[in-house]
């Protein structure tokens, strides 16, 4: 988060130049379906923004598309754990523009919104400026329910790193892992439901697992769970004894795994209302989730705290001209995953074409895939294929599912191999 | 321009979208069920399913051959590690719509 001066905020690149781009980028205001070069802005750069700008262009040339972002270049949240396992740097997950700009003509604005006037069909910048749209589409991301975890705040992150978006946060776990003695305790806490990623939290564990046992063997990682279950449990916990013996120890909230406060002063997290401290060498505290921010002040999210939308096209349901996509939405069974907003924004991107088109938009399906990695050559997966029945997505009967949890060696690392294609591909058709 | 010229002009400009002069665009262009599903395949096979890296490609491969490869992935008649629990969410007509938009991708 930073301020933009007003030279930033104008430096906007794309296929019209600056000058013309934000001529055009802030002009339009009214509904053009029937004219000549409707105007879609779309807010956020990451999985579900920069794809849905990247199928607009190609669903439509004629369809002007403005991408706004705050940063010049987006680290991705999937592969960020592998940076702990060793075998990925920071800059194999960062991407920026420029393919979005030069070969599919999305102009680019770098800069930060505060909110969206939905009458007036205004996105409102942080210097002032104001961005007119026919269509919008916000793709906002998530933000932290601060007030969730007594103790934990914007400064305790830089003690207790979240890592929950990938980028400095990423860097900092990073950092203390390294730095951590050897018999040291890495503590992880996941967040309730719902939240980005959920087996995320799983991954990390085996990550740094992997990490620990070349480096630091006798480590221990301790996940303290505000859940019951977790993602692929049987798969993950079957392979953490294969591979890593006792190292890890989860510990669901029924037997203690609940925090009620931490105090990052002393990486000291408190359990059981209280009752049981459990001190850290390093603490992964992931916050409890909720809409990006730009959500709730643009008006766009129920009491939840996230977005209710129309799961064909991905209008709002509170301002339908809107499209939400990607984890801030609440997109019936699909989880928060980069796989599914990659997904989402091209069915969104379908749907404001048919509806510039004056067509109807094709019964839509989706699947999601998710790989996580328990070691480099050690891969499993969930999949499964949704369809939307009674205006609602649900999964579809006898298909998806996980990996067999019994498999040999060479099943396991095929699907570690493809987890690596998965990531070359998702961010392909994402950012280049 | 005259009316009747500028609708010509329309018509002709229409038939050019509709049947293709652009042919990138036009696959591209294309909304239909069996492109909607295709692009679902392409976060994991690549944009056009001109894969990247370790996933197979599966572009220009001809229409009966891929819905054939689907159908015996959903029958579990051969090998796979995720295919087969893909392949089991769609139907027959699903699957040669998606496999003739694919086979179109050069």
């Amino acid at each position: 988060m930073y301020n933009m001066n007003r030279r930033k905020v104008l430096k906007i690149m794309g296929a019209g130049g600056a000058a013309s781009a934000l001529a055009t980028a802030g002009c339009s205001t009214a509904d053009k379906s029937s004219g000549a070069q409707p105007h879609v802005v779309v807010i956020g750069g990451g999985f579900g923004g920069a794809t849905c700008a990247k199928y607009l262009r190609r669903l439509d040339p004629n369809i002007r598309v403005t991408l706004i972002e705050q940063n010049t270049q987006y680290t991705t949240c999937p592969g960020s754990n592998w940076v702990f396992g060793g075998h990925r740097q920071m800059s194999d997950i960062t991407f920026n523009y420029d393919t979005l700009v030069k070969k599919y003509g999305v102009r680019l604005l770098t800069a930060r919104v505060d909110r969206v006037d939905a009458e007036s069909k205004q996105v409102l910048l942080a210097t002032g400026d104001k961005i007119g749209y026919d269509r919008l589409v916000v793709s906002p991301g998530i933000d932290f329910r601060w007030e969730y975890m007594d103790g934990y705040d914007q400064a305790a992150t830089e003690i207790m790193p979240h890592a929950w978006k990938a980028g400095p946060q990423t860097t900092n776990l990073l950092s203390q892992l390294r730095s951590m003695r050897d018999g040291g305790t890495v503590i992880i806490c996941p967040p309730p439901m719902p939240f980005r990623c959920p087996p995320g939290p799983p991954e990390r564990a085996s990550m740094i697992a992997h990490y620990l046992k070349q480096h630091k063997p006798r480590s221990k990682v301790l996940i303290l769970d505000a859940k019951e279950k977790f993602s692929k449990m049987g798969l993950f916990r079957s392979a953490w004894k294969e591979l890593y013996g006792d190292m890890i120890e989860f510990v669901p909230a029924s037997k203690g795994g609940k925090i009620s406060r931490v105090d990052p002063k002393t990486r000291t997290v408190y359990t059981e209302d209280g009752f049981t401290a459990h001190k850290g060498d390093v603490v992964n505290f992931i916050p409890a989730q909720k809409a990006g921010n730009l959500a709730a002040a643009s008006g766009l999210t129920n009491q939840s705290g996230w977005c209710p939308v129309n799961q064909h096209t991905f209008e709002s349901s509170i301002h339908p001209d809107i499209h939400v996509i990607g984890d801030a939405a609440v997109a019936g069974v699909l989880p928060k995953s980069g796989h599914t907003a990659n997904n989402i924004a091209k069915m969104t991107a379908a749907a404001i074409v048919s509806h510039f088109r004056g067509v109807e938009l094709p019964v839509p399906s989706h699947v999601n895939t998710c790989y996580s990695l328990v070691s480099p050559d050690y891969g499993i997966s969930i999949a499964m294929v949704y369809r939307l029945e009674e205006g609602k997505l649900t999964q579809v009967k006898g298909a998806g599912g996980l990996s067999p949890m019994k498999a040999d060696a060479k099943l396991r690392a095929q699907e570690a191999n493809y987890a690596t294609g998965w990531y070359d591909n998702i961010t392909g058709d994402t950012f280049g | 321009m005259t009316t009747s010229k500028r609708n010509i002009s329309c018509a002709l400009l229409l038939g050019a979208m509709l049947f293709g002069v652009s042919s990138t665009h036009a696959a591209g262009g294309e909304i239909t069920r069996g492109s909607i599903i295709a692009s679902t395949c392409f976060t994991c096979h690549g944009t056009d399913g001109k894969a990247l890296g370790s996933m197979p490609a599966i572009n220009g491969i001809q229409p009966e051959r891929l819905a054939s490869m689907m159908q015996e992935f959903r029958a579990g008649s051969r090998a796979a590690t995720v295919m087969n629990r893909h392949a089991s969410g769609y139907t027959d007509e699903e699957i040669m719509e998606v496999a003739e938009y694919l086979g179109k991708l050069k």
